[in-house]
C-alpha cells in the first residue's frame, strides 16, 4: 500500500467519524442552537477531510483542479448556510436552552 | 436470490409511485398534493433511468477503451421531462395562488359551499 | 457494490416518501420533498444518467423547492385534519400496487445488456453518433441532433409554462419604499452572495458550453444561472433584482430563446435540408452538427434561464404582496 493511500484512507476514516458524529449530534442534542452546531461540523470539518481524502487519490490531473474548487466553495458557503439559519431563528425569537431554563425551574416550581 | 436482483429496482419504484399516488388523492392540502405529484413523477423517471441501466456500462460519454455504455436514449427523454415537469409544477403551484386568493384557502374540505360566495 | 449503493439509497428514497405521508408540517413536507430529489439524483448517477442527475439536482432539489416554499409563504405552513377515512384511497392504492406489481414481473431483468430497450436504435446512438456528430457526450448528440425536434418542442413546453405563470400571477413592479423587503441585516450574507454569485453564474456558463463534451447542457445552464439571480433576489430583494434584470427583459428573452432555435431549423431548410437538419449549415457536416448544437443549446438556455427567474420573479411579488396586506 502506498504511503498517499494511508494517509487518505485515514483521512476518510476521519471524516466519516465526523460525519457521524455530527448526525448522531443531530439528534441528541436538546434545542436548535446545539444541534446546528452539531450539523455544521458535518457540513465544514468532515467535507473538508473527504475531499482531501479524495484529492489524495487523484493523479493530480483537472479532477484535483476541480476538487480544490469544490472544497472552497464548500468552506465558504456552509459556514455562512448555518450562520444564516443561527441568525434567522434568533430573529424569529428562538431562545437557547440557558436562557429557557431559569424560566422552566419557575414554571414547574422545583 | 437472482430473482429479486433482477426485480428489487422496479418494485421500488412502484412503492414510491404509489407513496405519491396516496398522497395526491388523500391529502387535503393542495401543495402536499403536489408534493405528490411530483414524488410520483420522480418515480416514474427512476424506472426509465432504470430500464436504461445496462450491468457493466458507463455514462454515455465516449472515454477511450470503452465499449459498453448504458442506453442514453431513457436519459435524453427524462432530461427534458424534469425541466418540463417543473415548469407544469409551477403552473400548479400559480393556480394554487389563485385559489387561495379567491376561495381564502387551500384544505381541500374547506372549499364546500364557497362557490355560491364568489 | 453499485447495487449495494443502489439498495442503501433507494431504502432511503423509500423512507423519504413514507415520512412525507403522514407529516402535517408543510414546510417539513416540502424540505423533505428537497432530500428527496437529491437523493433520486444520486441514483440516477449511479444508474449512469450523470446528465439526469445533474439536471434533478439543479432543477428538482434547487427551483422546485424554491417555488414550493414561496408558495407556502403565501397559502400557510400547516395542512388541517382531512375529515375523509383514509382507508379508500389505501384500497386504491393497494390494488393499484399490486397490479403494478405483478407488471413489472414480465419485464425484463433490470441491467440485462440483451434487454428489447437496448436492441433498437441505441446501438446506433452509441456507435454512429461520435462519427456522425462528432461529440463524446451522446445524450447531448441525441437530445440536441437526433431529437432535436423534440427538444423545440420541449422549449416550447417550457416557454408556454411561463405564459401560463404569468396569466394567473402577473409580476407587479414595487413602488412602495417602505416595504421590507431582502435580508437587510445579514451582512454576513450579503458579502458571500456577492463573492458567490459571478462564480456561479461563470460555472453556469461552464455547463452551457462544455456540455458538448461532458455532462451539462442547456437545461441545466439555464436552471443554474437562474438560481444565482434567485440567491440575489432573495438576499437583496426583488426591487433590486428587477433593476438588474428585469421581468419585462425576461419575456423578451424566454421569446428569443425559442425564436434562436426554431430560426436554426429553418434556415437549415433555407439551405436545403430538412427542418433542423445541421448538416446543411457547414460544408463539412460534422462541423455543421457542432454549430448546431451549440446555437440550439444556447437558445434552450436562454429560454430555460428567463422562464425559471420569471416564473420566480411572479411567486416572489404574490408573496410580497401577501406580506404586506
Amino acid at each position: 500500500m502506498d504511503f498517499l493511500d494511508i494517509v487518505s484512507s485515514i483521512l476518510l476514516l476521519a471524516g466519516v467519524f465526523f460525519g457521524f458524529s455530527g448526525a448522531v449530534g443531530l439528534f441528541r442534542f436538546p434545542d436548535f442552537f446545539t444541534r446546528i452546531h452539531a450539523a455544521s461540523v458535518t457540513d465544514s470539518i468532515a467535507a473538508i477531510l473527504i475531499i482531501g481524502a479524495l484529492l489524495l487519490q487523484t493523479s493530480f490531473d483537472l479532477n484535483t483542479a476541480k476538487l480544490v474548487f469544490i472544497l472552497l466553495f464548500l468552506m465558504v458557503t456552509s459556514p455562512t448556510a448555518s450562520h444564516a439559519l443561527a441568525k434567522s431563528a434568533r430573529h424569529g425569537g428562538l431562545l437557547t436552552l440557558a436562557e429557557t431554563r431559569p424560566q422552566d425551574k419557575q414554571g414547574s416550581a422545583k | 436470490m437472482s430473482f429479486i436482483l433482477d426485480y428489487y429496482n422496479y418494485w421500488v419504484v412502484v412503492f414510491l409511485m404509489m407513496a405519491g399516488f396516496y398522497i395526491v388523492i388523500s391529502a387535503n392540502n393542495l401543495v402536499k398534493k403536489i408534493v405528490g405529484l411530483n414524488i410520483f413523477q420522480t418515480s416514474v423517471f427512476m424506472l426509465y433511468i432504470s430500464m436504461g441501466k445496462v450491468s457493466g456500462g458507463t455514462a454515455p460519454i465516449v472515454v477511450e477503451g470503452v465499449t459498453q455504455y448504458s442506453n442514453p436514449l431513457p436519459h435524453v427523454l427524462i432530461l427534458t421531462a424534469i425541466v418540463v415537469g417543473v415548469a407544469t409544477t409551477a403552473v400548479g403551484l400559480a393556480l394554487i395562488v389563485r385559489i387561495k386568493r379567491a376561495y381564502g384557502t387551500v384544505e381541500e374540505n374547506e372549499f364546500d359551499n364557497k362557490d355560491d360566495v364568489i | 457494490m453499485a447495487e449495494f449503493i443502489d439498495l442503501v439509497l433507494l431504502a432511503m428514497l423509500a423512507l423519504t416518501a413514507l415520512r412525507i405521508i403522514f407529516l402535517k408540517d408543510l414546510f417539513a413536507v416540502v424540505m423533505l420533498f428537497g432530500i428527496y430529489s437529491f437523493l433520486s439524483a444520486l441514483i440516477f448517477l449511479n444508474l449512469d444518467a450523470v446528465d439526469v442527475a445533474f439536471t434533478e439536482a439543479s432543477v428538482g432539489a434547487g427551483i422546485s423547492t424554491v417555488l414550493m416554499l414561496v408558495t407556502l409563504a403565501i397559502t400557510g405552513r400547516k395542512e388541517k385534519q382531512s375529515t375523509h377515512s383514509s382507508l379508500l384511497p389505501l384500497f386504491v392504492v393497494l390494488v393499484t400496487g399490486a397490479a403494478l406489481i405483478y407488471g413489472t414481473l414480465d419485464m425484463p431483468p433490470f441491467g440485462h445488456p440483451d434487454n428489447p430497450v437496448h436492441q433498437h436504435v441505441a446501438p446506433r446512438y452509441i456507435e454512429e453518433s461520435p462519427k456522425e456528430v462528432g461529440l463524446p457526450n451522446m445524450v447531448t448528440s441525441v437530445l440536441a441532433s437526433y431529437r432535436g425536434f423534440d427538444t423545440l418542442g420541449e422549449t416550447v413546453v417550457v416557454f408556454s409554462a411561463v405564459i401560463g405563470v404569468l396569466s394567473l400571477l402577473g409580476v407587479r413592479r414595487k413602488k412602495k419604499k417602505d416595504l421590507e423587503s431582502g435580508l437587510e441585516s445579514h451582512r454576513v450574507l450579503h458579502v458571500v452572495a456577492k463573492i458567490i454569485i459571478p462564480l456561479v453564474i461563470l460555472f453556469a456558463l461552464y455547463v452551457q458550453f462544455h456540455g458538448d463534451f461532458g455532462p451539462g447542457g442547456g437545461f441545466q445552464a439555464g436552471v443554474i444561472a437562474a438560481a444565482a439571480f434567485i440567491l440575489y433576489a432573495l438576499i437583496l430583494g426583488l426591487p433590486k433584482a428587477f433593476a438588474v434584470v428585469g421581468p419585462r427583459f425576461l419575456q423578451w428573452m424566454a421569446a428569443a430563446g425559442v425564436l434562436l432555435y426554431a430560426s436554426v431549423g429553418l434556415y437549415s431548410m433555407y439551405m436545403g435540408g430538412h427542418f433542423l437538419d445541421y448538416n446543411q449549415l457547414a460544408t463539412d457536416p460534422v462541423a455543421g452538427q457542432h454549430y448546431g448544437i451549440i446555437i440550439i443549446e444556447l437558445g434552450v438556455g436562454v429560454t430555460v434561464f428567463a422562464v425559471m427567474l420569471n416564473i420566480f420573479y411572479a411567486f416572489g411579488s404574490q408573496a410580497e404582496r401577501s406580506n404586506v396586506q
